[in-house]
């Protein structure tokens, strides 16, 4: 199938500001669905309220544009009730890690098998450049006007220690890598968070000064490294790149179908 | 038979609530009367006073609560200070003689039994002594047949445990029965 | 048929009805005093092949609800006061999506913490208007277990046939308290079940045009029609409007498909009506009270003759609220006394349904225990000019 067999055309162009990384996070995600020739209606995307949440209004899947921050929720009902449907839910960085930052958490722990796509722009778009939990400290927002003093979240960290069984980073600029990073965390049976840096040169990028869009995408190339790379050795300061965790651990609706098990043997097939 | 309403009373532990579920459900289910049971929720339940209502009648019960028992069984001081002054005129009020110093005047029938003591030298576990309440209730009242509380008993508990609680029911029944008033 | 005979909690009586109606899919998180149904669920439903979810927390459940609807399952959650007012961004989500689902809220004392093992009857309001926005809900409620039940499935067949959420506004002592349930058989209470899409694949669906009878018929998340679920105003294949014309016709709609339906969706029940000059108007346990008075004054005929003729409804359906009904039924009432545990949340709409508010009076308690039938007695005595 054609990338355009997956994307509802009659929608584009898209809402998203000229410039902005999410069109390259979905050409990515495109790539990799049709690489791994999942039917279309075997895929529920979930999405929560931002900038990044519209990307569910583009894509010829079974759609929920929820409510904010808790996407991962309404996702885990999907799941949970009709377990052989592919789970996408993409989240900005706010709505995944401020007000959906429980959810976040407690999805990962749970690992019940979704992607998790965590759009990280480092700012609130949609309603118009206040600082995000990734904006980070010493950054410019519309209500950090004299500079941020929010420390900000690795997200990353959070998603390893939160228990996820797939752990990945990439960058809109490196948009091979993301598909293929995409592809694995698709196939990957549980919870599987990818972070990826996509640029807001509109707010972000104006209120600190980060250049053009093409600027922005440079800063991903020249501060980023793949994992364990001898760049990283020579300059810490990189942020890496790569699958961070990879692990085959029990999967929750796997785990529940077999508690599904128990309890009608326990219950002799009757009812009570 | 008119409304029988029955307050336990104790203390967190001592099983009242059980009883008092396994009386009304045996009174249901094995005897085709209604009733109702109800109880104090929270932190009480696992410790401090507690309570549980019960109604018993052979006709539909509309308010669920307990404001004035026939029958109170008060399995603490506690319990017996804060309820006895409820019960109404000709009532019973049914104590452990362990727990409960009966001082108080009171216009019902005060009953003050060993039964802790005897579940404790016949069987010597603790566990079954809302057993024995319960056997020497209801063969002061008649209100259920000792046959129902055991098909209830049967349902709730494992059956190795079944004979000792009806040792505990059958303890309960004969001391209730030396002070039956028909 | 002792089998079909339980002695059992409101709460678990609400689980029975809840299976008996269909219902495969529960999320919910622990709060007193609703924490039995979790509890029950997380036995039952595995042992029909259901699904059973402890979530995070209240808002999380609501959401995860919402998503199995979607793929065609019955779904309940179930919480308390302080859980109830963390679900309502997701209730105004299910209401604008127009996801059939059932919330239980077995209310306690509040505001806030309140009083958690004790009674009240103060989210009436919340149920109606606790979500943001504009909208129309359904709350129903009951206070014994018979009731409990069978309301229960009616909850479910309404939020089917109205692809909307339903509330099932019970309380602590109905929840908490046990008593008879004889569960009916199979086929006693019809169930409505999910109207799906009789439009084939790649013939365009519209998840969001009411058919002529007002009905929307869905198709599941994971079938062959893809569509949009979103919260925003919407056109008729689910994606986002802010037309003019879109947004007040879906908004009407909404509003409409319950409000123009209140007779089909009045509930009540009515005792010792015929000559009653004092109509109780009560719902939940304080209608026990008020029917155990009402049956003992009914009882004692002398006094019936005496003039204290009391009769009593009995509201089952507090939203949309039925106000032709009430103010038919009222109308040779001299005195009209609402009972309920709160400061007279019911009171304020029977004042607007009947033709004479100044003869409503509350009789009400808000301390957290029952009101007693001797409670509403003396009430009704000061109202009728008799003293205590």
């Amino acid at each position: 199938m054609a990338i355009k067999d997956y994307i509802r055309e009659r929608f584009f162009p898209h809402l998203w500001c000229s410039g902005c990384g999410h069109g390259m996070v979905l050409n990515a995600l495109l790539r990799a669905i049709e690489a791994l020739d999942i039917h279309k209606s075997d895929i529920v995307m979930v999405s929560g309220i931002g900038c990044s949440s519209r990307i569910s209004g583009y894509v010829d899947f079974h759609t929920m544009h929820t409510i904010h921050g808790r996407a991962l929720a309404f996702a885990t009902g999907v799941k949970m009730s009709r377990p052989e449907l592919n789970l996408i839910v993409p989240m900005g960085d706010g709505d995944a890690l401020a007000i959906g930052g429980n959810h976040f958490i407690h999805t990962a722990r749970r690992n019940i098998d979704m992607t998790a796509i965590i759009m990280n722009n480092r700012i609130y778009g949609m309603t118009g450049g206040q600082y995000s939990p990734l904006s980070g400290f010493g950054t410019m927002a519309t209500t950090a006007p004299y500079s941020n003093i929010d420390h900000d979240f690795d997200v990353v960290e959070l998603a390893k220690a939160a228990g996820a069984s797939f752990v990945a980073r990439s960058t809109t600029y490196h948009v091979q890598q993301l598909t293929n990073i995409l592809k694995a965390a698709i196939l990957h049976k549980g919870f599987s968070a990818v972070e990826v840096l996509s640029q807001c040169p509109e707010y972000f990028g104006r209120k600190n000064k980060m250049g053009t869009p093409a600027d922005m995408l440079e800063y991903y190339k020249e501060n980023t490294t793949t994992i364990g790379s001898k760049k990283k050795q020579e300059n810490p300061d990189l942020l890496e790149r790569g699958i961070f965790v990879q692990n085959d651990i029990p999967e929750y609706c796997s785990e529940y179908d077999k508690i599904i098990e128990q309890a009608k043997k326990t219950s002799g097939g009757k009812t009570k | 038979m008119e409304k029988c309403r029955i307050i336990f009373s104790g203390s967190g532990g001592q099983g009242i609530i059980t009883a008092a579920v396994i009386l009304a459900e045996a009174a249901v289910l094995h005897e085709d009367m209604m009733a109702v049971q109800s109880q104090v929720y929270g932190p009480q339940a696992r410790g401090g006073v507690s309570r549980s209502d019960v109604i018993i009648s052979d006709s539909r019960i509309d308010f669920p609560k307990v404001i004035q028992p026939n029958v109170l069984v008060c399995l603490t001081q506690a319990s017996y200070n804060t309820y006895s002054p409820m019960i109404r005129p000709g009532g019973l009020l049914l104590s452990d003689e362990k727990y409960v110093s009966t001082d108080r005047k009171a216009e019902a029938r005060q009953i003050s039994l060993p039964m802790y003591e005897a579940v404790m030298e016949k069987i010597k576990k603790p566990v079954v002594f809302n057993i024995c309440v319960l056997g020497v209730l209801i063969s002061l009242t008649k209100l259920v047949k000792p046959e129902s509380i055991m098909k209830v008993l049967e349902t709730r508990i494992p059956s190795e445990l079944v004979k000792l609680n009806r040792k505990a029911l059958d303890i309960g029944i004969q001391m209730g029965a030396k002070h039956f008033r028909g | 048929m002792i089998n079909n005979i339980k002695f059992i909690q409101g709460n678990e009586a609400c689980v029975e009805g809840a299976l008996y109606a269909g219902l495969d899919f529960f999320a919910g998180y622990p709060i007193t005093p609703s924490t039995e149904i979790a509890e029950m669920m997380s036995i039952r439903l595995p042992q029909i092949g259901g699904k059973f979810l402890q979530m995070e927390d209240e808002i999380a459940s609501m959401c995860a609800i919402i998503g199995a609807s979607l793929t065609g399952h019955k779904v309940l959650t179930a919480t308390s006061g302080p859980g109830f007012s963390l679900k309502q961004e997701a209730l105004g989500y299910a209401i604008m999506a127009e996801i059939p689902c059932v919330i239980v809220n077995v209310q306690r004392g509040g505001p806030s913490t309140g009083n958690p093992t004790h009674v009240s009857q103060g989210d009436v309001n919340q149920s109606r208007w606790g979500t943001h926005g504009d909208h129309a809900i359904i709350v129903l409620t009951a206070s014994n277990h018979q009731d409990v039940f069978a309301i229960t499935v009616e909850a479910f067949n309404m939020a089917e046939t109205y692809r909307t959420p339903v509330i099932l506004l019970f309380d602590e002592v109905v929840g908490h308290m046990r008593e008879r349930l004889v569960i009916p058989e199979k086929g006693d209470i019809p169930l409505v079940q999910r109207l799906k899409t009789a439009i084939k694949r790649d013939v365009d669906y519209h998840p969001y045009l009411p058919r002529e009878d007002g009905r929307l018929p869905m198709s599941d998340f994971g079938e062959d029609h893809r569509y949009n679920v979103t919260g925003l105003f919407h056109d008729m294949w689910g994606f986002p409007t802010d037309n003019p014309q879109v947004v007040h016709g879906l908004l009407r709609h909404l509003v409409d498909k319950i409000n123009n339906n209140v007779h089909q969706i009045a509930r009540l029940k009515e005792y010792f009506l015929e000559d009653a000059t004092t109509i109780l108007i009560s719902y939940g346990s304080s209608a026990r009270s008020a029917l155990h008075l009402g049956s003992a004054l009914h009882l004692a005929k002398e006094r019936r003759t005496r003039g204290e003729r009391l009769g009593l409804i009995e509201l089952q359906t507090l939203w949309p609220f039925p106000y032709g009904i009430i103010r038919q039924k009222c109308e040779n009432a001299r005195f009209i006394v609402v009972v309920e545990m709160n400061m007279g949340q019911m009171l304020h709409e029977i004042k607007l349904a009947v033709n004479n508010p100044e003869k409503v009076f509350l009789a009400n308690r808000i301390d957290g225990e029952l009101i007693t039938p001797d409670d509403i007695k003396k009430i009704i005595r000061l109202i009728q000019g008799k003293g205590v």
